[in-house]
């Protein structure tokens, strides 16, 4: 049998469109056979808090402050084109209307096929977030040099 | 994403039962068929439909 093919892609942005990208890939990679891994890092850890509006998580007042700011999945901005926060809910209605799957969708897809997630450690400690922070779908926290171990034999994306 | 959706569909039935999928002309059309062969599913029909749709029948 042929031996698994490996897709690891380092999710570093929190914006609407690049996660779609991390989550259009590693859904269509898991479904044609592939193991996935995305590695959620900086801004890119909002796409699987919790809270996926907007809350004061994080340790102490200042990461609490930005904790509220960067909010969760459902309130990432795009990357261009935000008009103050109107951009994904203008291209989330575009999406649905040429019947392409949304980020909410996507993620949703993502679990289903099993990718695995995983969350930085130093991210976490200076953005002051907890593991119970994260979706229950987060199967570990790691650093560089595990997810270098995780991903090693495949392909690597930074996104 | 419509090979994503229909790998989602397929796991959820069992050994032998089979899934119908509508796909339009072109990418979907090339893609799901040949993915679904390629893992080991058995595209027991393709077949047009209306337009530029077309009904896929795979067996589990």
């Amino acid at each position: 049998m042929a031996e698994t093919k490996k897709l690891s892609i380092i999710a570093f942005s929190g914006d609407f469109d690049k996660l779609t990208a991390v989550f259009t890939l590693g859904t269509g990679a898991a479904a044609v056979g592939y193991e996935v891994n995305i590695f959620f890092t900086f801004w890119g850890l909002d796409a699987i808090k919790i809270k996926q509006g907007r809350s004061f998580t994080g340790g102490n007042w200042l990461t609490k402050i930005f904790g509220f700011m960067m909010g969760g999945l459902k309130v990432t901005p795009t990357s261009r084109f935000n008009f103050l926060g109107a951009g994904p809910r203008i291209f989330r209605g575009l999406m649905r209307k040429n019947n392409v799957a949304t980020l909410e969708e996507l993620v949703e897809a993502a679990k289903a096929l099993g990718i695995n997630f995983y969350a930085c450690e130093m991210a976490m400690h200076v953005l002051g977030l907890k593991k119970e922070d994260f979706i229950p779908e987060v199967k570990d926290v790691l650093g560089v040099a595990s997810f270098l171990k995780l991903s090693d034999g495949g392909e690597t994306l930074f996104i | 994403m419509t090979f994503v959706k229909t790998k989602i569909e397929l796991s959820k039935l069992s050994e032998g039962d089979t899934l119908e999928v509508l796909l339009s002309e072109g990418e979907p059309l090339d893609n799901v068929p040949r993915n679904a062969r390629e893992q080991g599913y058995n595209v027991i029909s393709v077949e047009h439909v209306e337009g530029t749709t077309h009904k896929v029948i795979i067996r589990k």
